[in-house]
């Protein structure tokens, strides 16, 4: 136990000195906060519930659509900012420009929480793949139409407020409040998978009828689970529109087959339905994603494949489920007898 | 507003432009079919949801114009329709062996996998293919431009380039030969029988895993025939699978497996719908329309099953 | 072929220095691009990268950059950004913050340096881009930031200009001429669009079409026949090579007659080699053409640079040299006259240099405003005549008459 506590604060600190260590590597690491944070929530429902979604990328890019309306909406009209032709320069304090980022990227998560309702209310009752096909749907839908609404920018996408101040101090703000919120989320679901809550939607993951006969109204707890998961998407994919300062639809903000994939292979590398195993999976993909752009360049997406089928067809159980069978103390599973652990794997 | 209005006035004052939109639904629809029967097949045999089903098109499409290209054929003779033309089998004959090798190496291998195995491990197959179609051809659009006349019909609004008539002909033949292979052939028979009971059917001494690998080429053979057609008459590019793959899911989930006639209706239909959706509301909402179309098709089918359990209760 | 170019050109080098610096002397200034090398934009990235290679082998077969009495050449580092923003903007970063690069060549289109141009403004990295036309790259207050080439708005328009002084010719009110426009839902795309719409709205002409394309497109019979039914004056069409790709194809299939078509990246599409006569009278907008008289004493004429930049890289030898590549030329030409003006590798003394720059090239004037995009250099029209691109407007280039009403 309290070797588990020392982990946790050698972590905690390495996370909080890392921009100041190595500020040439902050976007990298801010990206990878990005990761594990859409890593774990998918995890939430792919892992913990058994609902496979290939749309969980659509908070994300509506996440960040929203951000940047509230941010510019609450000073300037959102139609003339996006206006390709304005010549007219918009500048922000940066009082007006912290205000926006905290009340925007607030708006998106809340935003986000409530459109899972929606969509959840609608896509819960498809079962297996059909949901994964219909979630992909609601995605890439989302994506086409927003990039048709002009007063959004349409295809341009939008250009948001520069940040104020020195550059490199703002790359540590970014990176502070994407740690921060993976954090938040951790220590969250940390708690959150010990409550009754999560041994509800672990009884769908195992069989919903069973859930369902057995009284626990499955469509609340899987609504729930999802607007949660959405509505930390959602503020990362606003504080993404404020790092990246420019974004458009289909690429940047309904990235489907970009992050919308990456994030289930994270989880399926590390482990499914394990807390740290989302975190380990998106730090070993992230560093061999980054690795093979660097030097690999024009092939990278050819490793980036094949390291998607190797994940998927050989290793599926991931990291978690590697160590859980060669190592069952780090897991508190007591090794009694041989026969145990030989039934046990 | 009121461009959807203006585009649906000219509907009411044109009435022959309708014609025109559903010849031309009906001939990509064809093409949409194949790409989704493929589909279907899989699915149906042995449960693998293949989402490179695209990717195998614009492959196909490429071995045909690579053909072309080189010239090979036409040194012996031959025009640049005949070569076209012969590079529809070539782009069958060579996407059934890349088919194999697919199979052999990834699909095999999660057909008694959960289904959601198969969509992500063909998602990655999706990504190598596009890429090492991009490394070796170039991101450019290419298309064959052939020597074929058009025909016009009502003062040139309809206009049929005969490379389409001949490119849906073809995708007819090979729809029928499909069809009758299944029907008659040993092989065909074996394959249906795997798709009804795969258990049963080894029992009886198929070898089922040959069915599986057969099936799989004989799935990646006719989307590389439709990409072959495909490149006669309409542009490819590297990236441009997932457009097909997505509009065989459409189909598939509208018509369901092991319904033939349903996926070729279903085919033509959403082609004609699509030129609809993209001449009333635009042409840049034609993938969205194509999405809502499988988002509508699927919460149909939710209802119908909902009506169901509640007829049991 | 390549490697033999470079050795002969690194051959003529020593020949050319035998007695003042050999190239071995000279220093090394590192630049940073992110450039599309796979994903849509692959083609056109390709084009630029080759651009800016052929520069540098220029500048180096002419004793490289001046600065006092020391000579330097240039070095790229590449990235390839696939044609994604946020990829380019995290590959900036990484180019400035990992690799410390000081100074940066844009990547290829609009979209693509909107994503990084906050990135280089935010660390005061100069940056000469040549593939990035949108007006809204140049109303966000921008001071490191500079295009050598025209913003797209200007693309089509004088298209429009065309038609109202074919109406008026006619004997009609400007005002009765109908426009259709259909472009790509993309930054360069949208701006051109704006362009043609606020030129039509000044004759108070009608548009009667207004359609984007899709990114993955590869039909666009719908909008076509809309054509066939409102008859347009005036079509416009613009979406990258595909859209050229797919614009002309098409309309070459299904006939459609419409007095006057214009359309961009005729040349990066090779509209002329690949669709033959349904390509003909045909309007591209151009950035550049190689019969200009422009000239500098690096690249010599705009004739010269083509005749040479075809021997460089043979694989251009049976079509036209697309402008991209001529701008991106043209963007390490500034850095190198603004770093001998500087005399010194500062990069805020090169970004003033680059500010203060006037300069003549084989590419048109270049002189940049407050903004950053270049003012001096007019975009010209030609038309696809018998298959040769020929200037038609506007009339001070024109070298030939154009062709109307087409078919």
């Amino acid at each position: 136990m309290s070797r588990n506590a020392i982990l946790h604060i050698v972590l905690l600190a390495a996370t909080i000195a890392a921009p100041l260590l190595f500020p040439a590597y902050n976007a990298f690491l801010a990206t990878l906060w990005l990761f594990i944070i859409v890593a774990l929530t998918w995890d939430m429902t792919g892992g913990q519930m058994g609902y496979n979604s290939l749309g969980n990328i659509f908070f994300y890019g509506t996440g960040m659509y929203v951000g940047a309306v509230i941010a510019i909406g609450m000073y300037f009209p959102v139609g003339e900012w996006t206006d390709a032709a304005r010549s007219e320069l918009f500048l922000m304090s940066p009082g007006q420009y912290y205000t926006g980022l905290a009340v925007g990227s607030l708006g998106a998560g809340i935003f986000c929480a409530l459109a899972a309702l929606i969509i959840g209310a609608l896509t819960f009752g498809l079962r297996g793949p059909y949901f994964a096909i219909g979630t992909l749907g609601v995605a890439i839908a989302g994506g086409e139409i927003v990039s048709n609404i002009e007063w959004l920018g349409g295809g341009q996408g939008i250009s948001m407020p520069n940040p104020p101040g020195d550059f490199d101090s703002f790359k540590v703000l970014i990176y502070y409040l994407f740690a921060g919120l993976g954090v938040v989320l951790f220590i969250f679901l940390r708690w959150f998978y010990q409550t009754r809550f999560a041994a509800a939607i672990n009884a769908i993951r195992d069989d919903e009828e069973k859930a369902e006969a057995m009284g626990i109204h499955t469509l609340r707890y899987k609504l729930v689970t999802w607007a949660i998961a959405a509505f930390f998407v959602g503020i990362a994919g606003s504080i993404s529109a404020f790092q990246l300062i420019h974004f458009e639809p289909l690429e940047t903000a309904y990235q489907t087959i970009n992050l919308g994939i990456f994030m289930v292979v994270c989880v399926l590398l590390g482990g499914k339905g394990t807390l740290w195993g989302p975190v380990i999976g998106a730090v070993i993909f992230h560093v061999f994603k980054e690795v093979t752009w660097n030097y690999f360049l024009g092939g990278q997406w050819i490793a980036l494949g094949a390291l998607i089928v190797v994940i998927v067809v050989f290793f599926q159980g991931g990291l978690m489920g590697f160590f859980r069978r060669r190592f069952p103390e780090w897991f508190g599973v007591r090794v009694e007898t041989k026969g145990a652990t030989e039934t046990a794997s | 507003m009121d461009q959807i209005l203006f585009n649906l006035g000219l509907l009411v004052d044109y009435p022959v432009v309708n014609l025109k939109i559903i010849i031309d639904g009906v001939m990509i629809g064809a093409l949409f079919a194949l790409a989704a029967y493929g589909l279907a097949l899989v699915w149906g045999v042995m449960n693998v949801k293949n989402l490179a089903q695209g990717d195998f098109v614009i492959a196909g499409g490429y071995v045909s114009w690579a053909l072309v290209r080189t010239g090979w054929l036409q040194s012996i003779g031959l025009s640049d329709n005949i070569a076209a033309l012969i590079g529809v089998p070539v782009a069958f004959l060579v996407m059934a062996g890349i088919g194999w090798i697919a199979f052999r190496t990834i699909i095999v291998r999660v057909i008694e996998r959960d289904v959601f195995t198969s969509l992500l491990a063909t998602f990655g197959l999706a990504i190598m293919m596009a890429q090492i179609l991009n490394l070796l051809f170039g991101s450019d659009t290419q298309s064959l431009k052939l020597e074929y006349d058009t025909l016009y019909f009502a003062d040139g609004l309809i206009d049929v380039p005969i490379a389409k008539l001949v490119g849906v002909c073809m995708a007819a033949a090979l729809a029928l030969g499909v069809i009758l292979f299944m029907k008659n052939s040993r092989m065909g028979q074996a394959i249906r029988a795997t798709a009804q009971d795969a258990r049963a059917a080894q029992v009886l001494g198929i070898d089922t895993d040959r069915v599986y690998a057969f099936t799989f080429s004989l799935n990646a053979a006719i989307c590389g025939a439709a990409g072959a057609i495909i490149v006669m008459v309409w542009v490819i590019q590297p990236f441009y699978g997932m457009t097909y793959s997505i509009r065989a899911f459409v189909i598939v989930t509208a018509a369901g497996l092991g319904n033939l006639p349903g996926v070729i209706a279903a085919g033509l239909g959403i082609g004609a719908a699509e030129q609809y959706g993209s001449h009333i509301f635009g042409i840049s909402y034609q993938q969205a329309i194509a999405v809502l179309l499988l988002l509508l098709v699927l919460f149909v089918r939710l209802m119908q099953q909902r009506r169901k359990r509640q007829v049991l209760q | 072929m390549k490697l033999t170019s470079a050795i002969v050109g690194a051959l003529a080098a020593l020949g050319l220095a035998a007695g003042a610096a050999t190239a071995e002397e000279c220093g090394t200034i590192t630049l940073g691009a992110a450039i599309s090398l796979t994903g849509k934009y692959a083609t056109n990235g390709i084009h630029a990268k080759n651009g800016y290679e052929f520069a540098i082998q220029k500048i180096r077969e002419h004793g490289g950059v001046k600065i006092g009495d020391k000579c330097y050449n240039f070095k790229v580092i590449y990235y390839d950004d696939e044609s994604k923003g946020d990829r380019g903007a995290t590959l900036a970063e990484r180019l400035i913050q990992q690799d410390g690069v000081q100074y940066m060549l844009g990547p290829y289109s609009s979209g693509l340096t909107k994503a990084i141009a906050p990135v280089t403004e935010k660390y005061h990295i100069p940056m000469v881009e040549a593939e990035g036309a949108s007006r809204s790259l140049f109303n966000q207050g921008y001071r490191y930031l500079f295009a050598v080439l025209s913003t797209s708005e200007q693309y089509l328009a004088s298209a429009i200009t065309l038609a109202a002084e074919k109406a008026k010719e006619q004997g009609k009110d400007p005002s009765s001429v109908k426009v259709a426009v259909a472009v790509e839902n993309d930054p360069f795309s949208l701006d051109i669009r704006a362009g043609v719409l606020e030129d039509a709205a000044k004759y108070g002409m009608q548009i009667v079409i207004d359609e984007k394309l899709p990114r993955d497109l590869s039909d666009m019979s719908a909008i076509l026949t809309k054509v066939k039914l409102v008859k347009p004056d005036v079509l416009i069409v613009s979406g990258h090579s595909k859209g050229a790709a797919t614009a002309v194809r098409q309309i070459g299939e299904q006939n459609v007659k419409v007095p006057m078509i214009a359309i961009t990246h005729c040349e990066a599409a090779d509209v002329t080699g690949n669709f033959g006569e349904y390509a003909n009278d045909i309007l591209c907008s151009t950035q550049w053409a190689e019969t200009l008289k422009y000239e500098d004493p690096i690249f010599g004429t705009a004739a010269n640079y083509e005749r040479e930049f075809k021997a460089a890289f043979p694989e251009y030898a049976d079509k036209k040299v697309p402008y991209q590549t001529a701008q991106a030329s043209a963007a390490v030409y500034v850095f190198k006259d603004a770093f001998e003006r500087a005399g010194t590798l500062d990069k805020e003394k090169v970004r003033d240099a680059i500010a203060a720059t006037d300069l003549m090239t084989f590419y048109g004037r270049i002189k940049f405003s407050e903004a950053g995009n270049n003012i001096a250099k007019p975009m010209v029209l030609r038309q696809i005549q018998n298959g040769e691109y020929n200037v038609v407007a506007p009339s001070e280039f024109a070298s030939h008459k154009l062709n109307w009403p087409r078919n």
